[in-house]
């Protein structure tokens, strides 16, 4: 029986909600229809065919706080109160048993972008006293628990005078926020300057629709991250990067307070640490943009953040046409050189490796970075055996942001064919993203600093003037800094 | 480096190489890691197999009576086996050793049960 739900989302990453909910419909393979139409408010009206599906869904969002069976709503408390009375009403054979007497219950007041004390809180419950509850009051382990939400609209400097909508219901269950804590940088083992964090990576891990006993594969894998949380869902998990010293964890600790790697850190400590270690395939140092895997080999997913050039350096190993002056001997352990791997033909690289690699239906996560000013929908790399089915962009600072993109691998892949093209609208040469990130943006770096330290010139002066002795921050910063190479 | 990792590793990318599969497997020192036995997964892993690379393995590490030289039919139906494949592919972690490409004699050496895949500027 079709039913509504309420939908209490988290208000972060808004973006990616909506392609959440998509991929785990899809991948649950269940049946929806959406009442709201605003889809950027934190609660949504939803109908689903039974409480199952709800459950479902609730088993994997990460976007999502808690999910509740509808009783009632509207925009006017009147109207509200009306729809909530007659709903106990038509609905009293099934609700009856969470009114009875031996079940304990709890009342929640929700409100959101404003706030309420405690007394005018319970003031709102006391407006529901013709609800026929009949259970005693147990706030810490209630049998049922009802929610009454007022949500206010979404500015908090233009608060509106009466709620924009008054919502009731029963809570159903939690969504998996909780992951975020558990998986948390903070307290993991081996992390590095680029490890994602936990709340992007296990969204990356829904969009990629991971189930239990997928095999997923990071080409970039740098600290393991994505594959903690593809692990997590229930994949098998696989990766490789071509920086020997982060694969075999004794690059520098990013840490402030670690000077040293320790030497139990590795990608396979991390999933162990996380309850996982029977997922961890391997990792292997390789080189992306040379061929690797046996042409039979099929991935479920390939989840991935390549280097963008900024805080990793985009490489691949050289070729003898450019190589520099060899000046090893030949008992001498041999580095390669790594040359520039621009952005775009290292997407080239990963979409064409996707089409190839990913089972059909398969998908392949990554992120693009961009400057804002010019993005058009355009620019985004296409291939001819993917399809794009998601796209989410997250600002990252004044003027560069970068999108979460899903594709969808949407035909067989034949090697006949090899002499079409099969990748378009690969960004030119002249949009690289570092060259602009460094040299083109809206103030150079050279020019930040010098009008940063003017400004602290200044302050120290004002400072000074009113007696005070300024206490160095930088200085400080730089000293702690120092302490670690010592 | 798990021995089911080995079964999907080629030297294709040397210079003038074709196939470059299946590499040359050596072990110098490996590890037992007990992992749980998902009958599901190995299924699910063995349309990716090749089968005489999975043999081979299994003589490298002196495995080769648990496993038939020749693919049988229905594996599936075939839990001993499949707990046999299961033990071959996913609990020998190999520590040291190497990798050959079956073509050019080059070496990949396994360190720390990672193997290095990276080639010289002159091979590629």
């Amino acid at each position: 029986m079709w039913k509504k739900y309420i939908l209490w989302f988290a208000q972060e990453h808004v973006d990616f909600r909506i392609s959440e909910f998509e991929s785990l419909a899809k991948m649950f393979g269940f049946q929806f229809r959406r009442v709201s139409e605003q889809l950027l408010k934190p609660f949504w009206l939803v109908e689903f065919p039974n409480e199952k599906t709800a459950l479902q869904y609730a088993s994997r969002s990460i976007a999502l706080r808690a999910i509740f069976e509808l009783y009632s709503h509207s925009n006017t408390l009147p109207e509200f109160h009306n729809r909530l009375r007659s709903h106990v009403d038509t609905h009293h054979k099934e609700i009856a048993r969470l009114f009875s007497s031996d079940v304990s219950f709890k009342i929640t007041v929700e409100t959101y972008n404003k706030h309420f004390s405690q007394r005018e809180k319970v003031e709102k419950i006391e407006t529901m006293d013709y609800l026929p509850i009949e259970g005693t009051v147990d706030l810490k382990n209630p049998q049922v628990e009802w929610w009454y939400i007022e949500f206010w609209g979404l500015d908090p400097k233009e608060v509106p005078p009466v709620p924009d909508d008054i919502l009731f219901g029963r809570l159903l269950a939690q969504g998996q926020r909780h992951l975020i804590k558990d998986l948390s940088l903070k307290k993991r083992k081996f992390i590095g300057n680029t490890s994602m964090d936990a709340q992007l990576s296990l969204l990356m891990a829904n969009q990629a629709m991971v189930r239990e006993g997928d095999l997923v594969f990071d080409p970039f894998v740098g600290t393991g991250s994505l594959l903690v949380s593809a692990a997590k869902f229930g994949g098998y998990v696989l990766g490789a990067d071509i920086d020997y010293m982060m694969v075999h964890a004794q690059c520098r600790p990013s840490r402030i307070s670690q000077r040293v790697r320790e030497r139990d850190e590795s990608i396979r400590a991390n999933l162990k640490q996380y309850g996982c270690a029977d997922r961890y395939m391997d990792v292997l140092v390789a080189d992306f943009s040379n061929p690797l895997w046996h042409p039979r080999l099929l991935f479920d997913s390939i989840i991935t953040d390549p280097p963008y050039g900024i805080r990793e350096a985009t490489e691949k190993v050289e070729t003898k046409k450019s190589a520099k002056e060899d000046t090893r001997s030949e008992d001498m352990v041999h580095y390669p050189s790594t040359s520039h791997y621009s952005l775009q033909s290292l997407y080239c690289d990963l979409l064409e490796f996707s089409a190839k690699h990913l089972k059909l239906g398969g998908r392949l996560v990554c992120w693009l970075p961009f400057h804002r000013e010019d993005y058009d929908e355009a620019m985004l790399p296409h291939h001819k055996h993917l399809r794009l089915v998601a796209n989410s962009e997250q600002p990252l600072t004044g003027n560069t942001s970068r999108r979460l993109l899903t594709y969808e691998k949407s035909s067989e892949y034949s090697h006949a064919e090899a002499s079409e093209p099969r990748i378009t609208h690969v960004p030119t040469p002249s949009e690289d993203f570092r060259d602009r990130y460094f040299n083109n943006a809206l103030e150079s770096r050279k020019d930040r600093r010098m009008r940063k330290a003017e400004l602290r010139e200044l302050g120290r002066l004002e400072m000074e003037s009113r007696g005070k002795i300024p206490t160095d921050g930088r200085a400080k910063k730089c000293d702690l800094n120092k302490a670690r190479f010592v | 480096m798990k021995l089911s990792t080995y079964n999907f590793l080629t030297s294709m990318a040397i210079k003038g190489v074709k196939v470059g599969f299946p590499l040359k497997l050596t072990i110098s020192k490996k590890e037992l890691v007990e992992t749980e036995f998902n009958p599901t997964f190995v299924e699910r892993l063995l349309p990716k197999l090749d089968w005489s690379a999975v043999y081979g393995a299994a003589q490298v590490a002196e495995l080769a009576e648990d496993i038939p030289a020749v693919q049988p039919e229905s594996i599936v139906d075939n839990e001993q086996l499949l707990q046999k494949l299961h033990h071959l592919l996913f609990e020998i972690d190999v520590l040291e050793g190497q990798l050959e490409c079956p073509e050019t004699g080059r070496i990949f050496p396994i360190t720390d049960g990672i193997p290095n895949m990276l080639l010289n500027e002159d091979e590629v």
